[in-house]
């Protein structure tokens, strides 16, 4: 099961001849595995997803979905994904099952295996009591699983989520997740997936591209990148104004120090040992530690080491946030 | 490696078959094994296009805001500008003509006294006959005596106008609600998503201009004797050759856009010069020669004399093929490079 389901290599999108959405990005999905893209908005992920489901074409490299190059055998791609776009497609007028028949539909699924499937699917997402009601009448929950239902009526080998929980309250997104996982449990196909959400990346995805300004900063399983930055983070605040960041420096396991927000973020090894060392050395130049914290890195970190900063929302094309806004109004409906 | 992943994935994919068998029956595993579709063309062309009618008649206000504009006009210009009443005897109804006194020396043969034609027998005689040549005047400007009949059956041609046209905006719209971008992410064939855009309008047209007509008839259209219902199959013809023709050009030009406002625009601005360099509201044989030149290569002319020539004038078949020609020919054209723009810009 370690076939390569997607393959990319150098793919490139530029708009308008100059804005470079995707920057020769590399990487491959391995079968069977959920893959994440994570970055924040505008990173290029979203871009990235549709030149693999073949509505962008690329304008450099190739990449190919099971075997199949984007491009040239772009009828055959199509077979054999599906999307779940960030936006709610479905149609509003139309009900639920309306909805997952006219996907069947376009894909020339017969009838009859439709109809089976339909049901199935909206079993499977829980909505059969709903099947008949108008799109419109939907909360963005519903709309969500709706989409799921509808990504899968191909039975893909390869599904394609682009944000699945945008715009989701906690709760909610965290009933998607499950759904998520129980779709691919219960058949089995490779995700791709993007999101801007940490938590999602770290609690849905077996491995993860961190992506930012178009380019692959780092990939790995979220534990790999965690185990990556080498130590665990620790937290100090003094009650003196001085700058100790030397001082911290020269003790021993310290592998960085930033001062942040009124405390010292230190990146250290072995930070169960390390901190006590550090205490001890502010100590005996007479300084008093008011608080400190010790963490294992989590993806946050992960993020803040390759890209520089925390994960923000970067100033993006108007339509880019048209669109989100759009999606964000009718998930809260 | 391409031939080689291609190889497994088969083998993979009968082994999934086997393993579906085993936990859900027979059925299940013939369907997984059978997961290599061939959407037809077809079946994608009429699910797309069955969703937009269902749209449509989900929401009957939209019917009648398309009908209510060329009602408008048919109701205010068609009755407003009575033609017919300036051709008839009343435009000479206040006429003071004096009494005609002949001396009697001057007839031949001559007689004695004076002979007097009185005025209001003048005045009688001038208005039967002005309304005679009127009546000429009439049918031989419009080709029927009525006005009202006359431009009642052009706006079967705005109304083809208008909702072809809007055609285009809705594929803006399924683009900016991602909607395009996930049918374009299907195997359906692209030509269908365009084609249904086309098909889609036009049918619409057709439904809309019968309700035109009908109420046209209400409102005092005279029909031509030569008229029977077989008749309307020409009439739709001719509108299904308007309508996939200038949906085409509509659909084409907003593929690229993402924005409502720019159809929007070019909408409103060739509306009326097309509506009116037309033989709409009056014959083009009596225009400016440039605005004839205009009105000869414009469709909505040929559409217009079709529908005139199968319901309010003696049907010329002649003039009729040579109509639905032109319609064809303009439908064919657009729509090829509806579809070929279809293939290239649908996946920018």
């Amino acid at each position: 099961m370690s076939e390569e389901v997607i393959k990319a290599d150098g793919l490139t999108k530029v708009f308008n001849k100059s804005l470079v959405a995707v920057d020769h990005i590399t990487f491959s999905v391995k079968s069977g595995e959920i893959f994440g893209f994570l970055g924040p908005n505008g990173a290029g992920k979203t871009t990235t997803i549709n030149m693999l489901i073949t509505v962008l074409k690329p304008t450099e490299g190739r990449a190919s979905v099971f075997g199949y190059d984007i491009v040239k055998q772009a009828k055959n791609v199509r077979k054999v994904i599906g999307v779940v776009p960030q936006e709610y497609t479905a149609d509003e007028d139309l009900t639920g099952y309306e909805n997952i028949m006219l996907c069947a539909d376009l894909y020339g699924i017969p009838r009859e295996t439709a109809k089976k499937r339909a049901l199935e699917l909206l079993d499977l997402v829980e909505l059969t009591q709903f099947k008949d009601k108008r799109v419109e009448t939907y909360s963005g929950g519903m709309r969500r699983r709706l989409e799921l239902a509808c990504g899968l009526i191909n039975r893909p080998k390869v599904l394609f989520l682009d944000e699945p929980t945008l715009g989701l309250d906690v709760q909610t997104r965290a009933a998607t997740w499950e759904y998520i996982m129980r779709l691919k449990k219960e058949y089995g196909m490779t995700i791709f997936m993007t999101t801007h959400y940490l938590e999602e990346a770290d609690a849905l995805c077996d491995r993860l591209a961190i992506i930012d300004y178009g380019k692959i900063v780092a990939t790995g399983t979220p534990e790999e990148l965690k185990e990556s930055l080498k130590g665990d983070i620790i937290t100090i605040s003094i009650k003196e104004s001085e700058d100790v960041s030397d001082l911290i420096r020269s003790v021993e396991n310290v592998k960085e120090v930033r001062w942040e927000n009124g405390s010292y973020r230190i990146k250290a090894e072995a930070g169960e040992v390390t901190a006590p060392l550090i205490i001890e050395a502010l100590r005996k130049r007479g300084y008093t530690v008011t608080r400190l914290s010790l963490t294992e890195p989590t993806l946050n970190e992960v993020y803040l080491e390759y890209t520089g900063r925390a994960i923000r929302d970067s100033e993006e094309s108007k339509e880019a946030f048209r669109v989100q806004r759009l999606t964000l109004r009718r998930a809260r409906k | 490696m391409k031939g080689g992943a291609v190889v497994v994935t088969e083998a993979e994919a009968e082994a999934k078959a086997k393993e579906t068998a085993m936990a859900k029956g027979i059925d299940e595993a013939v369907a997984a094994a059978e997961e290599e579709y061939y959407p037809s063309m077809f079946r994608g062309l009429w699910a797309l296009t069955a969703r937009e009618l269902k749209k449509w008649l989900k929401d009957p206000v939209m019917v009648l805001m398309f009908v209510l504009q060329p009602l408008i006009w048919m109701g205010l210009l068609g009755k407003s500008m009575n033609i017919n009443a300036m051709f008839s005897a009343k435009s000479l109804g206040n006429m003071e003509i004096p009494n005609i006194q002949i001396p009697g020396n001057l007839l031949n043969p001559p007689i004695s006294g004076v002979v007097v034609i009185p005025g209001a027998l003048i005045a009688h005689e001038l208005q039967r006959v002005f309304s005679d040549i009127g009546t000429k005047v009439m049918q031989n400007t419009f080709g029927v005596v009525d006005y009202f009949s006359y431009m009642a059956v052009g706006m079967v041609s705005m109304i083809v106008m208008t909702t072809t046209m809007f055609s285009g905006m809705s594929i803006v719209w399924d683009r900016r609600l991602g909607f395009l971008d996930k049918v374009i992410s299907t195997p359906v064939s692209r030509a269908a998503i365009t084609l249904s855009k086309v098909l889609n309008a036009t049918l619409r047209a057709i439904f809309q201009a019968t309700i035109i007509l009908a109420i046209a008839y209400l409102l005092g259209l005279q029909l031509s004797p030569s008229f029977s219902l077989i008749n309307l199959l020409g009439i739709y013809a001719s509108i299904f050759l308007l309508g996939v023709g200038l949906s085409s050009v509509f659909i084409a030009f907003s593929l690229r856009s993402t924005r409502m406002e720019r159809p929007m625009q070019i909408i409103s601005l060739i509306t009326m010069p097309l509506m009116f360099a037309s033989n709409t509201f009056f014959p083009v044989s009596l225009m400016p020669d440039w605005i004839q030149m205009v009105a000869r290569i414009n469709p909505l002319t040929y559409l217009t004399d079709a529908v005139r020539q199968l319901t309010i004038m003696p049907l010329d078949a002649s003039a009729l093929i040579f109509d639905l020609i032109y319609l064809g020919i303009f439908a064919t054209i657009l729509a090829a490079i509806g579809i070929v723009l279809s293939w290239r810009y649908l996946t920018k």
